[in-house]
C-alpha cells in the first residue's frame, strides 16, 4: 500500500514540478527509467514468490540503474551508444517479459 | 527470506496461491518494510513522468526512423525546390513589369516632349527666351499686308519658334493678314502702327532673315517709308495664347 502511494506520489511531483530534464542527462534518462521498470517487475515476482528482500531490492534498482546509464555512457564514449542503448532496452525488455510472466501465473495461474 | 513471519502459516487454504494472498495482505497491512520500496517506486514514476513529457514537448525528429527521415527530407526538398521555381516565376514576373513600366513610363516622357513641343508650335502655351523684337513704326507711307507677311514668312524659314504681334496677338499656323482701314487686320483683329512683332528663336539666323539686301527691312524703309528697330534681347515673353482648334475635315492618315 505504502509503495502504490510512493508510486502515485512520484508520478503527481513529476506532473507538478515538470522539470526539464538536463541535456547532459537525456540520453541516460529512458535508459535508466527501463532498468528501474525492470528492478520493480523482478522485485514484484520476487515477493509473489515469497523470495521478497527490501535490501535486495533496494541494491537491484540502484545497480540496474547505474549499470544500463553506464553502459549508455560508454557506449557514447566509444561511439556506439545508439547501439548499445538498443542493446540495453532488448535485454531489459526479454527481461520484463519474463518476469511479468511469472507474475502473470502467480496472479491468474496462467 | 525473512518474508514470512513465523506466526503465519503458509496458507490455510492449501488450494488457494501464496502469492496472491501475500499481495492481498501487502495492500490491506501496510508493512514498514514496503517504506523503501515506496521511495525507490517515487523516484521511478517522477523519473518517469519526466521522460514521457520531455519525449512528448520534444517534439523533433529524434524518435523518427532513417527511413521516416528520408522521407521528411525528400519532402523538405520537394517543396523547397517548389518554392525556389515560385520565386523564379515571380522574379520573372516582377521584371516583366518593371520593364513594362519603365517602358510606359519612357512612352509617357516621349509624349509629354511632343505634346509640349507641338504646344509651342501651336501657340497654346506662353513661351520665354531669346529672341528679337522688332517696330515696324509708319512714318511717311502705309505698311502693305504683303511686306508684313513677307517678314512673317522670312522669320518662320529662319527658324522662329514663337511669334506675337503688338505683344497681345499669337501668330500660329492658322495665322491671317488683311488690309484694313487705319491699320492691318491680323485674323479679324485691327493692328496699328507701330507693329512690335516678337519673335523667339536663334537671332543671329533672325536677324540675317529680316536685313540682307533687298530683305524685309529694306522693303519697309526704303518702299514704304517706315521705321523698323531690331532689338536682340536676351529674354522675350510671350504671354498670348491661341485657341486650340480642333480639325473637322482632315483626319490623320496612317496608309504606308
Amino acid at each position: 500500500m505504502i509503495a502504490a502511494l510512493g508510486l502515485l506520489i512520484g508520478i503527481i511531483a513529476g506532473l507538478v514540478f515538470a522539470p526539464d530534464v538536463p541535456v547532459s542527462l537525456q540520453p541516460y534518462l529512458p535508459i535508466a527509467v527501463v532498468a528501474a521498470l525492470d528492478a520493480v517487475f523482478g522485485g514484484a515476482r520476487a515477493y509473489l514468490d515469497g523470495i521478497f528482500d527490501d535490501k535486495v531490492f533496494v541494491v537491484s534498482f540502484v545497480s540496474n540503474v547505474v549499470i544500463a546509464a553506464g553502459i549508455v555512457y560508454l557506449g557514447d564514449q566509444l561511439g556506439v551508444g545508439g547501439q548499445l542503448t538498443t542493446g540495453v532496452i532488448v535485454v531489459l525488455g526479454i527481461r520484463i517479459f519474463s518476469n511479468v510472466a511469472a507474475i502473470r501465473r502467480h496472479v491468474f495461474h496462467a | 527470506m525473512p518474508e514470512q513471519p513465523a506466526d503465519e502459516p503458509v496458507s490455510p487454504a492449501t488450494d488457494a496461491d501464496p502469492g496472491r494472498d501475500r499481495l492481498q495482505r501487502a495492500l490491506l497491512r501496510p508493512s514498514r518494510r514496503q517504506g523503501v520500496v515506496a521511495v525507490l517506486l517515487a523516484v521511478l514514476g517522477f523519473a518517469f513522468v519526466v521522460q514521457v513529457r520531455d519525449t512528448q514537448a520534444d517534439d523533433t525528429y529524434a524518435g523518427l526512423r532513417e527511413s521516416d527521415l528520408i522521407q521528411v527530407f525528400d519532402g523538405l526538398t520537394g517543396t523547397s525546390e517548389r518554392a525556389r521555381r515560385e520565386v523564379e516565376r515571380l522574379e520573372a514576373r516582377r521584371d516583366e513589369l518593371q520593364d513594362e513600366s519603365s517602358a510606359r513610363a519612357a512612352a509617357l516622357d516621349e509624349a509629354e516632349q511632343r505634346a509640349r513641343t507641338l504646344n509651342i508650335i501651336a501657340g497654346l502655351v506662353p513661351v520665354s527666351g531669346p529672341g528679337l523684337r522688332i517696330t515696324i513704326t509708319e512714318t511717311d507711307g502705309r505698311v502693305s499686308v504683303g511686306s508684313l507677311l513677307d517678314t512673317v514668312q522670312e522669320l518662320r524659314t529662319a527658324g522662329a519658334e514663337a511669334m506675337e504681334f503688338n505683344d497681345t496677338y499669337r501668330l500660329g499656323a492658322q495665322s491671317s493678314f488683311e488690309n484694313a482701314t487705319g491699320g492691318i487686320e491680323l485674323e479679324g483683329n485691327l493692328l496699328e502702327s507701330p507693329y512690335v512683332l516678337e519673335v523667339i528663336g536663334d537671332q543671329h539666323n533672325l536677324k540675317t532673315a529680316l536685313t540682307f539686301s533687298d530683305g524685309p527691312v529694306e522693303t519697309f524703309e526704303l518702299d514704304e517709308g517706315a521705321t523698323v528697330t531690331v532689338e536682340e534681347l536676351d529674354s522675350i515673353e510671350i504671354e498670348s495664347v491661341r485657341e486650340a482648334v480642333r480639325p473637322e475635315i482632315a483626319e490623320p492618315f496612317d496608309g504606308q
